[in-house]
C-alpha cells in the first residue's frame, strides 16, 4: 500500500472470505477502489460478485480478512455504526429491492425521511431532481407503485432512490442484467454520465463485459474465490488469460 | 431426528436473539409512534370479528356441554362458575392466541418474508435504516398489547354466548347466570388469563416475525415460512399455556 494520501483507496478489501454453509465462496478477496474511479468487477454467475459487493456496504461480515472504507475498518462496527458508511456508500440492488408498500415517490424520499430534516417542499424538489437525473422526470411515475413498473424504469427508481443522501460511493449490483440492449444502453449511459455530474466512485459487478467496457475505468475478474486480474480497459484486451479471452468473446 | 433437535434448538437461540435485539430497539429513541398505531390498527382493530366469532361460538358450546353434563347431577346452576373460571383462564386467552398466531401471525411472516426475499430487508439495511426498529419492534409491541385487550373482549363475548344458552337452552335466568358469575369470579382468574394473553402476544409475534426475517428462496419459501410459523406459534402457545398454568396455580 503506498503511503501518499492520493493513492489513497477509498474502498479496500483485504485477504477476504466467505463461505456459507461449509460452501467457500470467497477464498481471499483484495481489491482497492480508488476514491473517483469506476471499477468493474467481473465474474461467472455464482462465483460470488454479489457477496463480495455486499461485504463492502457491511450487509455481510467476512469469515476472515478486513474491508476498509475510508480508512475505516468495518469488521469492527456494530449495525448502528455502520449506518453511517451506508449513508455515503450506496448500493443499487440486482432487481432493484423497492419497497413494494410504497409508491415510487415514497421510495425515493424515504432516506430523505429517515436521515434529514429536509421540509416537505424541499423533498419534493428534491425528489423530482433525482427523478430528473434517471430520465424519469416526467412526473408520471411518482404516483406509482414497484408493481406498476418495468424492469428498466425499477433499477432507475432504485438507482435514485441510492443517490438521494448524496453518497460517495456506489455500488451496482448487475445493473444491466435481464434488460434489452436499448435500455441496457440507456443505463449504461446513465451510469457514466451520473458518475461524471456527481463525481462519486463506483463499483460495478456484471457477468457482461461489453456493457462493463463501457463504464468502468479499470477492470477485476472474480474467479473461484479470488481476483485473478485487474488491469485497465487496454490490459484487459491485451490479456492472454483464458477467462479473460472467454469474456473478450462474448463481449465482441 | 437429532438432527432436527438440533435445528430446533438452533432456532429458540435464534428467536431470543431478536427478542434481544427488539429488547434494545424498544429503549432507542426515536420512537416509531406512527408505526406502532398502524400496526395496533391492523392486528388488533382487524382481529376483533375473528376472535368475536370464535368467542361467541365457544362459549355456547361450553355452556352446552357443561349444562348437559351437569344436568345429570342436578347441578345446572353451576354453568355460569364454570363457565367463567374456563373462559378467563383458559379458553379466553388460548383460544384468542391461536386464532391470532393464525391470522397475525401468517400475516406478519408473509410481510415480512417476501420483504426479505425480494432483499428488501437488505435495502433498508443499505439506506441505514433498521429493520428490527422499524418493522418487528412495532409488531411485536402491538401484539403483545393487543392480546390482552382482544382476550377480555373474548372473555365478555364468550360468557354472553354461554348466556344465551343458559337462557334459551338450560332453562336459567339470565339474572341468576351473572349474579353467580360475579360472586364466583375472582380477580386472580381474570388476572391469570391476561398474563398469560401478554406472553402469548409476545411470543407469536416474535416467531412470526423470526420466521419472516429468515425466509429464503422466493415465493415458495415464503409459503414455507408462513405454515412454519403458524405451526410453532400453535404449539408455543399449546404448549407455554401448560407451564404458565402450573405457575399461576402455584401462586
Ligand atoms: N446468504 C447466503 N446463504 C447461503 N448461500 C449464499 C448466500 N449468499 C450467497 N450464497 C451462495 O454463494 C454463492 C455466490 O453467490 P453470489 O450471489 O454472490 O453469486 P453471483 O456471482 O452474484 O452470481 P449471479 O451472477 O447469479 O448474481 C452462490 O453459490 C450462493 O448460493
Ligand atoms: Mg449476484
Amino acid at each position: 500500500m503506498s503511503a501518499s494520501p492520493a493513492a489513497e483507496p477509498l474502498i479496500a478489501v483485504r485477504g477476504l472470505a466467505k463461505s456459507f454453509n461449509g460452501k467457500q465462496v470467497l477464498r481471499g478477496v483484495d481489491l482497492e477502489v480508488m476514491t473517483g474511479e469506476t471499477l468493474v468487477v467481473l465474474g461467472g454467475s455464482g462465483e460470488g460478485k454479489t457477496v463480495l459487493l455486499r461485504h463492502m456496504n457491511g450487509l455481510l461480515r467476512p469469515d476472515r480478512g478486513s474491508v476498509w472504507f475510508s480508512g475505516q475498518k468495518l469488521n469492527d462496527l456494530d449495525e448502528n455504526a455502520l449506518g453511517e458508511v451506508r449513508k455515503q456508500v450506496a448500493m443499487v440492488f440486482q432487481l432493484g429491492a423497492l419497497f413494494d408498500s410504497l409508491s415510487v415517490f415514497d421510495n425515493v424520499s424515504y432516506p430523505l425521511r429517515e436521515h434529514t430534516k429536509l421540509s416537505e417542499a424541499q423533498i419534493r424538489d428534491r425528489v423530482r431532481e433525482l427523478m430528473r437525473a434517471v430520465d424519469l422526470g416526467d412526473g408520471r411515475v411518482e404516483s406509482l407503485y414497484p408493481a406498476e413498473l418495468s424492469g428498466g424504469m425499477r433499477k432507475r427508481v432504485a438507482l435514485a432512490r441510492a443517490l438521494a443522501l448524496r453518497p460517495r460511493a456506489v455500488l451496482y449490483d448487475e445493473p444491466t442484467t435481464g434488460l434489452d440492449p436499448l435500455v441496457t444502453d440507456r443505463i449504461v449511459g446513465m451510469i457514466r454520465s451520473l458518475q461524471k455530474q456527481f463525481g462519486y466512485t463506483s463499483v460495478v459487478v456484471t457477468h457482461d463485459l461489453k456493457s462493463g467496457f463501457a463504464v468502468g475505468d479499470r477492470f477485476a475478474l472474480l474467479d473461484q474465490g479470488r481476483i485473478r486480474f485487474a488491469g485497465s480497459a487496454d490490459e484487459v484486451r491485451a490479456s492472454s488469460d483464458e477467462l479473460i479471452r472467454e469474456f473478450l468473446r462474448t463481449a465482441l | 431426528m437429532p438432527a432436527s433437535i438440533n435445528g430446533m434448538f438452533e432456532e429458540v437461540g435464534e428467536v431470543a436473539f431478536l427478542a434481544r435485539d427488539v429488547s434494545r430497539n424498544l429503549v432507542r429513541r426515536p420512537f416509531e409512534a406512527r408505526l406502532l398505531v398502524e400496526q395496533l390498527d391492523s392486528i388488533g382493530v382487524r382481529s376483533l370479528n375473528v376472535v368475536n366469532l370464535t368467542a361467541v361460538f365457544s362459549g355456547m358450546v361450553l355452556a352446552l356441554q357443561m349444562g348437559q353434563f351437569l344436568g345429570k347431577f342436578g347441578a345446572k346452576i353451576y354453568v355460569s362458575r364454570i363457565m367463567g373460571l374456563s373462559l378467563l383462564r383458559e379458553m379466553g386467552p388460548v383460544l384468542t392466541a391461536l386464532m391470532i398466531g393464525a391470522r397475525v401471525g401468517a400475516g406478519i411472516t408473509a410481510e415480512l418474508g417476501s420483504m426479505t426475499v425480494t432483499e428488501q430487508i437488505d435495502a433498508m439495511r443499505a439506506l441505514a435504516s433498521n429493520p428490527i426498529k422499524k418493522l418487528v419492534v412495532p409488531r411485536v409491541l402491538a401484539c403483545t398489547l393487543m392480546m390482552p385487550v382482544l382476550t377480555v373482549i373474548a372473555d365478555a363475548v364468550g360468557l354472553f354466548g354461554g348466556l344465551i344458552i343458559a337462557v334459551a337452552e338450560l332453562g336459567l335466568t339470565a339474572r341468576y347466570f351473572y349474579t353467580s358469575l360475579l360472586q364466583n369470579m375472582v380477580l386472580s382468574d381474570l388476572l391469570s388469563g391476561l398474563g398469560k394473553a401478554v406472553f402469548f402476544g409476545y411470543v407469536i409475534s416474535i416467531i412470526a416475525c423470526h420466521k419472516g426475517l429468515t425466509a429464503t428462496g422466493g415465493a415458495d419459501g415464503v409459503g414455507r415460512a408462513t405454515t412454519s410459523a403458524v405451526v410453532a406459534a400453535a404449539i408455543s402457545v399449546l404448549v407455554s399455556d401448560f407451564f404458565l398454568t402450573k405457575l399461576f396455580l402455584s401462586t
